[in-house]
């Protein structure tokens, strides 16, 4: 496999890691079991799926870019197609 | 002239001033100007222009009443409308940006070869955008009619107005720098009420902690379960609890995810930044700048719902009703916007006071409509005039924001991919710009007469323009990337497919082009296939168009060599020729 091949498939990797996070916790912490995680509360008086369905996923997602971002700029040097 | 009306004026033209100085600014000279800014947006700034660029009348003035009356169910919408960033950052935005040229249409033709996929884009675009301005249209109307009390056409010429001087002068590089101005205004006019109102009702200033915090009256009891509790004891469904189906509620935050991604205004302000790496990291920038307003929301809709039922219904649990309102002594916010006809009561039993309960045989709050909720929030609340003259000025700054973007992604279209690319392909630079410049005053002349005569269907077509982006740009554009073998038939024949199926799912329930008694069947839940509503189903349309692309391109002829190329080239960052100039 060549270097262009390899930076590709490690690409593929990071965003799949990435994507099973945000499924993770928009559609599987904020609606499919949402009702089994409202049993725990948070932060007070947040029932844990509600949480997730209109706050905690959307930090979630913020910091999901960033890293995505941050560690594609890594690959990017590794592999040296960074930009000028 | 009343002192509210004085703040409202100051404000308001205040901001105008601003934009329109940033005009005389931002002037464009070339094309690369006029569609891409060219190429020299700072990604923080771009990310602030996204926020603005994304975040709708409909974010700004509905979406906090859509939450203050649906409750958990309404968390579709605040998933949707953000987590369709990372698919934007991850999925389409660095490698668009590598290709480096100007429109979503554009990539789509040269990667597919065909003018084809070029026109079937040009046409998903113009439709979704133009659906999409109609709705801004008439919230810059409708914030100039109820805080300035001018008609409403005078408001809408107004706005039409000032989109055109930056619009059309600046293209691209007035939008941005419009957009980033119009994202400080919108933004600061949703906080402040927020955390007054947060403050008040819990004592905690930062609203996305009140809302999960206990109520400041000393009882100790946590907003949320108080919300809970009075709105099940009067009768209306819990706050925190699921109403929809599950099934529905994920393939509709699906549908709003990618629909979101496969929108051409939202994609085209990738564009516009120096460099790929700049693409990733403005996706997230442009995430946060959202998510302050989009965590904001929620604790608005909750601490409206409970003011406002707090404020009608004084004491809501007894059977007892002499606490609640007096009809003959409303407070001035009630008659005020008793007047607009969003708020509208009717004393059914005769006893001079109002009761808000959720049995609509007994409810006499017979019209509270959603948009009272960011409104009418900031006087039920008490607060000083210049936050509710504030208010008006972010409305407004929401939806001529989003309308100069919807233009510009119109008039790119038009002027780049029909006139450019189609019709007089050697015309040069000069010409196009003046080709983008008439095709935008064209756009706004268009969308002011949608604005002033809206069709009938102006509700539905959210569902239309998130069902298009999902069904037909988002997949293709996907395919384009991450699929070398795609081939022109695979994507022509998969774009129309889920197009197809989705337009047809749409028009079955709504009517054949909107058209009131061409439904097949009544929209309701009993008559939906497997019980998704038409809005959902833009998630099936896309899953259908990479299915018959995929099926379609395995038994065609492989694409072209410099096409292949073309792939492995955007697939990485270097080259992309970053052009900075200014």
């Amino acid at each position: 496999m060549n270097d262009a091949q390899k930076y590709w498939q490690a690409n593929i990797r990071l965003v799949i890691g990435c994507l099973v996070v945000w499924f993770a916790v928009s559609f599987g912490a904020g609606i499919l079991f949402v009702h089994q995680l409202n049993a725990i509360t948070i932060l007070g008086g947040y029932p844990l799926g509600f949480w997730f369905a209109q706050q905690g996923s959307i930090y979630t997602f913020v910091v999901l870019i960033f890293f995505y971002a941050w560690r594609m700029n890594q690959l990017d040097r590794k592999f040296n197609v960074d930009e000028v | 002239m009343t002192t509210l009306q004085m703040w409202t004026y100051a404000v308001v033209g205040g901001t105008f001033a601003l934009y329109i100085f940033i005009a005389i600014k931002a002037r464009a000279s070339t094309t690369g100007e006029f569609y891409v800014a060219g190429k020299g947006v700072h990604p923080v700034l771009n990310g602030m222009a996204t926020g603005a660029d994304w975040m709708s009348a409909a974010s700004f003035i509905s979406m906090a009443g859509l939450i203050a009356f649906s409750g958990y169910d309404a968390s579709v919408y605040l998933m949707g409308w953000t987590g369709g960033y990372c698919l934007l950052a991850m999925l389409l935005a660095p490698y668009l940006r590598k290709y480096g040229k100007f429109t979503v249409p554009e990539f789509i033709g040269d990667r597919f070869y065909s003018q084809t996929a070029r026109v079937v884009a040009v046409i998903c675009l113009i439709t979704a955008s133009l659906t999409y301005v109609i709705g801004q249209m008439k919230g810059i109307g409708v914030a100039f009619s109820r805080f300035l009390e001018i008609p409403f056409q005078y408001g809408l010429f107004l706005g039409m107005g000032i989109v055109f001087i930056y619009a059309v002068l600046g293209g691209m590089k007035g939008v941005t720098y419009t957009q980033i101005a119009q994202y400080c205004v919108l933004i600061f006019a949703y906080t402040v009420p927020a955390i007054f109102i947060s403050l008040t009702l819990t004592g905690t200033p930062i609203p996305q902690l009140g809302l999960g915090s206990a109520m400041a009256d000393g009882s100790g009891v946590f907003l949320l379960d108080k919300l809970d509790k009075t709105l099940v004891d009067l009768g209306f469904s819990a706050y925190t609890t699921q109403k929809g189906s599950t099934l529905d509620m994920f393939l509709l935050t699906m549908s709003l995810m990618i629909g979101t991604a496969g929108l051409p205004h939202v994609i085209t302000r990738f564009f516009t930044v120096p460099k790929v790496r700049d693409a990733r990291s403005s996706a997230g920038w442009a995430l946060v700048f959202i998510a302050i307003l989009y965590t904001t929301a929620p604790a608005v809709g909750a601490m409206a719902r409970l003011n406002l039922i707090d404020t009608i219904q004084a004491d809501s649990i007894a059977p007892d009703t002499s606490q609640n309102l007096r009809i003959d002594a409303l407070p001035t916010w009630f008659t005020n916007w008793e007047k607009t006809g969003l708020l509208k009561y009717e004393d059914k039993n005769g006893d001079g006071r109002i009761q808000y309960v959720g049995d609509p045989a007994k409810n006499e709050m017979v019209k509270v409509d959603r948009d009272i909720m960011v409104l009418a929030n900031p006087e039920i609340a008490n607060l000083p005039n210049w936050v509710i003259a504030l208010v008006a000025a972010g409305g407004i700054a929401a939806a001529l924001s989003t309308a100069a973007g919807l233009l510009l992604a119109i008039s790119s279209a038009i002027s780049h991919d029909i006139v450019k690319g189609i019709i007089a392909k050697d015309i040069d630079d000069k010409t196009e710009l003046m080709a983008g410049r008439i095709a935008m005053a064209g756009a706004i002349v268009v969308a002011g007469y949608l604005g002033l005569h809206p069709p009938g269907f102006a509700a539905q077509v959210v569902a239309l323009a998130f069902g298009l982006a999902a069904s037909s740009i988002f997949p293709a554009l996907m395919m384009g990337i991450f699929v070398k073998r795609m081939n022109n038939s695979g994507a022509v024949c998969g774009m129309l497919a889920g197009l197809g199926t989705t337009l047809v799912y749409i028009f079955w329930f709504k009517g054949w082009f909107f058209v009131p008694g061409t439904a097949m069947a009544p929209d309701n839940a009993a008559n939906w296939f497997m019980g998704i509503s038409p809005g959902s189903f833009g998630a099936v349309g896309a899953l259908i168009n990479f299915a018959v692309a995929l099926a379609v391109s395995s038994v065609t002829k492989a694409p072209p060599e410099h096409i292949q190329h073309l792939v492995e080239d955007i697939r990485v960052p270097m080259g992309s020729g970053s052009a900075v100039d200014h």
